[in-house]
Order: structure tokens, then sequence, then C-alpha cells
């Protein structure tokens, strides 16, 4: 139970490399915090700055109010879970399990009581006295998430967990995460780059690029008013169609409209009946049929790409021109920096 | 494996044979002829021969001297090998932990395995040698008889460092592999679990690092065994009064000094057979060891 704060943390490389560039991040007690974003964008340095595996090189790290950029990884409070799960070979899960209490001189039937306690939440019962190897992904991040949870920390650190799983199964432990940090209440910082395991986890996201924060908020939030052109194609699959604004009549955009952005889902084949509004002509190009319903790629008369959703299993033909439209208060507008025009 | 069907049916024997000559020529030639020798008895002017059957064996295996060679061999083996092995694992665990010249520094470590076993023991006979050594003459300073000369239990530290310092490259070379084999993430985990220092490393690292740690020991077994003939030659000469007498010692020295050549084969057939179990030990469990997932 604890509340993390970063303020203005930087990490340089060397001289001149920056990695972090300053970043301001208050998380509340009990929250879950999804940092997502490209490869390399420094959300796994980040995190690692917070767990003390990566030295600060500027800014202050607070756990709890308390200020944590010298303490040693094991001063911190803190668990983590990561990506190769990193459960000690050569130990069963019950030592693995035991390891981290055995180290702080936790009483022996405290140690006991906490291992029932989480293997019994976690499933893990009958593979107590099991070698990791014996085991398969998805039991391994379930010892993993064990690890942390017996320690009864501060806050939990999520480094990738599930990347290493089939699809299936991260669907699976991702509901299940989400289910233990719940009733755990324990603040959690959730590192991924895959932006649907963001949406469907976070209290709040942050977005990252580059080492710095493009826009924090609710998983809503984000995806219904992204403050970039980054964070508006970063979150959605398919992602945003950034367009030139080369509207019709009828829309009043701002003159300093650089992009326009128009979620697949937003755009429908426009009637021709229907006068007015936002047109733009598409020569499609292929038809990705997903189940449910199909994604159209299309290309613009000026050479862009364009993706809109069809529900249900579309009719269109590769090489059909269309014309398509959408809802007034379905763009979203950008300027020429990629920030965006309110609302 | 895949396997290969040549069309020539002489080719193939051809492109063995220079490895079965090898094998015959300098294994199963000598190693026939050692046995043959086991059961002969030679008379002093290596006039004739006779056959003994098992009486050489039966001999050297109630022979005090011979016992008491093993007993060299066995002490001198496990000396050897833990220490090279200790001082090497320090050296590794050092060398993890240096961030500038790594390259040079793990080179410079690797030297020593270049040098000839019979130069190495020159170089630490000259250091402690009594009439000239530099390190003889510091201690004797510093009120500690030494004697290697004299005294058996010094002559024995004396090869015991010598042959161990020759080996101290390779594992050290072993170790550093096997530490960097070891994920990182391991480490990360264990120091966020509260480890740091000589727990982390007793309880996690040295654990994990088991199956170097045992392929060394079986390879630093045979090599004290085997091939520490030339740095006991040179240093003490399995002096004094026998004290470093290994049982390779003890083979040449009762087979081309003494002349006791039934007695030397039987000694060199046991070798052989001891060295058959290390090999075989080694391929049942060193070759197939843990993999950690």
């Amino acid at each position: 139970m604890a509340t993390i704060e970063l303020k203005d943390v930087r990490k340089t490389y060397g001289t001149n490399i920056e990695a972090i560039k300053g970043v301001s991040l208050d998380i509340q007690d009990g929250e879950m915090i999804v940092l997502v974003g490209p490869s390399g964008c420094g959300k796994s340095t980040l995190l690692r700055m917070v767990a003390g595996l990566e030295s600060i090189t500027g800014g202050d790290v607070t756990i709890a109010g308390r200020r944590v950029n010298n303490l040693e990884p094991s001063e911190r409070d803190i668990a983590m879970v990561f990506q190769n799960y990193a459960l000690y070979p050569h130990m069963t899960v019950r030592q693995n399990l035991a390891y981290g209490l055995k180290n702080r001189n936790t009483p022996k039937d405290e140690i006991d009581r906490r291992i029932t306690e989480a293997a019994r939440a976690l499933e893990i019962e009958q593979f107590l006295e099991r070698k990791p190897r014996q085991l398969s992904g998805g039991q391994r991040q379930r010892v993993a998430m064990g690890r942390a949870i017996v320690r009864k920390p501060a806050a939990f650190l999520f480094d990738e967990p599930l990347s290493n799983l089939d699809a299936k199964l991260r669907v699976q432990m991702r509901v299940e995460i989400r289910r233990l940090q719940r009733s755990l209440e324990t603040t959690s910082i959730y590192v991924t780059h895959d932006q649907m395991e963001a949406m469907t986890l976070a209290d709040r996201l942050v977005v990252l690029n580059a080492g710095r924060i493009e826009q924090v908020g609710t998983p809503i939030e984000l995806y219904e008013k992204p403050a970039t052109t980054f964070v508006a194609t970063f979150i959605g699959s398919p992602s945003m169609n950034l367009i030139k604004p080369t509207g019709g009549p009828n829309t009043n955009w701002p003159s300093d409209t650089a992009t326009v952005g128009i979620r697949p889902e937003d755009l429908v084949i426009a009637d021709t009946s229907s006068a007015g509004g936002f047109r733009v002509k598409v020569q499609v190009m292929a038809v990705e049929l997903v189940g449910a319903e199909s994604y159209v790629h299309g290309m613009t008369e000026d050479g862009g790409t364009i993706v809109f959703r069809v529900p249900g299993r579309s009719v269109i033909a590769i090489g059909e021109t269309l014309e398509l439209t959408a809802l007034p208060d379905r763009f979203h507008l950008f300027d020429a920096d990629g920030r965006r025009l309110s609302p | 494996m895949q396997s290969t069907v040549f069309p020539n049916k002489i080719l193939p024997y051809f492109l063995v044979a220079p490895q079965i000559v090898l094998t015959v020529v300098f294994f199963f030639w000598p190693a026939s002829q050692a046995l043959y020798q086991s059961a002969m008895r030679e008379d002093p002017f290596g006039l004739q021969s006779t056959f003994v059957g098992l009486a050489n064996f039966t001999t050297i295996l109630s022979d005090a001297n011979y016992l008491h060679a093993l007993r060299v061999t066995v002490v001198f083996s496990v000396a050897t090998a833990l220490l090279s092995m200790g001082i090497a694992l320090l050296l590794a665990t050092a060398a993890d932990l240096v961030v500038r010249g790594k390259g040079f520094y793990r080179t410079m470590m690797i030297i020593p395995y270049a040098v000839a076993p019979a130069v190495a023991g020159m170089l630490w006979l000259f250091m402690f040698n009594p009439a000239m050594g530099t390190f003889a003459y510091i201690l004797r300073r510093n009120g500690i008889a030494w004697d290697p000369l004299l005294n058996g239990d010094q002559a024995m530290a004396l090869v015991v460092v010598a042959a161990a310092w020759k080996q101290i490259s390779y594992n050290f070379l072993f170790f550093v592999a096997g530490l960097q084999a070891i994920p990182k993430s391991l480490l990360e985990a264990a120091s966020i679990d509260g480890a740091r220092g000589s727990r982390r490393f007793w309880t996690i690292v040295f654990p994990l690092l088991a199956p170097t740690t045992f392929f060394l020991l079986v390879v630093n077994t045979v090599y004290a065994f085997f091939d520490t003939f030339g740095i006991i030659h040179s240093v003490t000469g399995g002096g004094p009064a026998k004290a470093t007498e290994t049982l390779v010692y003890k083979v040449y020295n009762d087979g081309f000094v003494n002349l006791n050549l039934g007695s030397s084969a039987a000694q060199s057939v046991i070798l052989m057979v001891i060295v058959i179990a290390l090999t075989a030990f080694q391929f049942r469990f060193v070759e197939r060891r843990v993999h950690y997932a």
C-alpha cells in the first residue's frame, strides 16, 4: 500500500545519451499504472529505475513517501515480475517463493502461511514441490507472480510479464493479473509494448515516446482524446488514420489544422445521396477478414493509406473505388507539431 | 545425425585411415604391450621373460610403497583441483566485476596455460628453491624453516601450488563462461529478493555453476593424476623420500629408472583402468549435464 512519485526523473548513459528525459508521474495508492510505448522508448528503463536495477541520473523517485534513489532494490519494498520469469532453476517452487522471505528473516511458520495463501490464490498448490523446468510457461508465470505476492510489498513492478506466453494464455493471465491486483490493492507499475494489454489492464495509461511522457490518462481518455498524433496512432488497433485536411464543405476545421485523425471504426461508406460533410475517395487495396468484422485497406488520391472497418464479412472487392465519410464529432484535429487542437 | 552414403566403397576407409592408424600406433599397440608386459617377469639382464600371470598385480597392490604413492596421488589431486578451482572461481567472479579492460584482464589470465608443465615447475622451483629462491629467502627470513628438499609436506605444497597455478587459467575460462551463462535477470531477482554479496553467491550463483564445477572437478582430477609428471619431475623428482611420488611418477621411476618392467607395466594398466573409469564417469554425468530452462 503506497504511492509512488517520480519527479523529473532522468537517465543518461555515458555523457550524452539520454534514455529518460525528465519524467514526472504521481501514482496513487492501489493504482495500476501501465507504461506503454514502442521498443526503445525507455519504459523498461524507467521501471528498472524504480526497482533500483538502474541508477537514477537525475530527479527523485519516492515510494511511500520515502526517497529511494540511493536505496538497494531489496530496501525499496517492491517486488518485480520479469519477462523471462527469472525463477531460480535449482530451487523448487516452494523454495522460490520462500527465498525472498528467508532473506528477510521472516519466521518459518509465517513463510509457510504466506506460501499456502499465495499458492491457493494462484492455483499452484500442486506444483509447490516441483522445479521450474517441470512447469509450463503459464505455470511459471504464476510462480513468478507468487514470488511477488508472498512478499506483500508496497508495489508490484511488471516488466512485460506476458510476452513469452501464447496468445490465448496471455489473455487469460491478463485477466488474472487484473483480478489479483484489484483484490490485493497493491500499487502496480506494468510495462508492456502491447497496447491491447495496456488498455485492458490500466487504471491509468502512460504513453512513453523517446524517453518522454506523451500522455497520461485513463484508457478511454487516451482513446477518445489522444493528446498527440503519436498517442493517436499508438493506441487502438488498427491504428488511427491520419490524413491531410482536405475536407469538403461543412467542415469547419480551424485553420491551423495540419493533420486530421479518424479511427477505422468511425469511417463509413458514404451514401451517394447524402450531400456535404467530409468526403474522401479511396481505392481498395486489400481486405482483411478478422471474423466479426473486416478491415479494408485503401489508398487515397494523394497516395496516403486509409484503413476502415466494415462489420461482418465485407463484400467489397479489391480495386473498387469508394467514398468514405464520418460524423463531424469523430475527427481528431492536430496542429503542425502533432498536438491536439481542442476539444 | 545425418548419415551420408558414399558411392565409392574404398574411399571412406581411406578417409578414416589416418585416425585409425594414429589410435592403433599410439594407443592400442602400447596398451597391448603394457597388458602383455604386466603379466611377464623380466630377468635382471633383460635376456628372457617369464609368464607370471597376475603376480605383478598382487605384488604392487600389497606393496606399501605403491599404496603410499596412491595416497600421495589422492592428496595431490584433491589439493591441486580444489586450490586451482577455488582461485579460478575467485578470479572469475572478480573478472565479472571488472568494467574497464575486461578483455585485457582475461587474456592475461590465460597466459599460464600456455606454459609447458616442466617450465612451470622450473619457475616455481626457482622461486622457492632453498638455495637460490627469492621467496624461499623471504620465508626463511620470516622465521619459517622452508626446505622442500628435506620436508615432505613442504615439497608437496610446492608441487601442488605449481600444478594448480598452471591449471587456474583453464578453470578461469570455464568459470567465466559459466558465470556469463547465468541470466542477468536471475541475479536481479535475487537482489530484489534481498540477497547480496556472499549470500547471493552461495544461494544462487554457486548452485547454478554446479554443472561447470562438476565438469572442472573431473578434468582437474584427470589433470592432476596424469598431466603433472613434468612438474613433479622438475620440482622434486618425487622426493624427498617419495613424499611427492604420484602413481604416474612411480610408473616412470620403476620402469625407466629401476627397470622393473613387469611391475611398471602392471601399474600403468591400473592407471589405464582409472582413466577409462574417469572418462566413462565424465561421459555419463558431465556430458549430459543439467540444462536449465
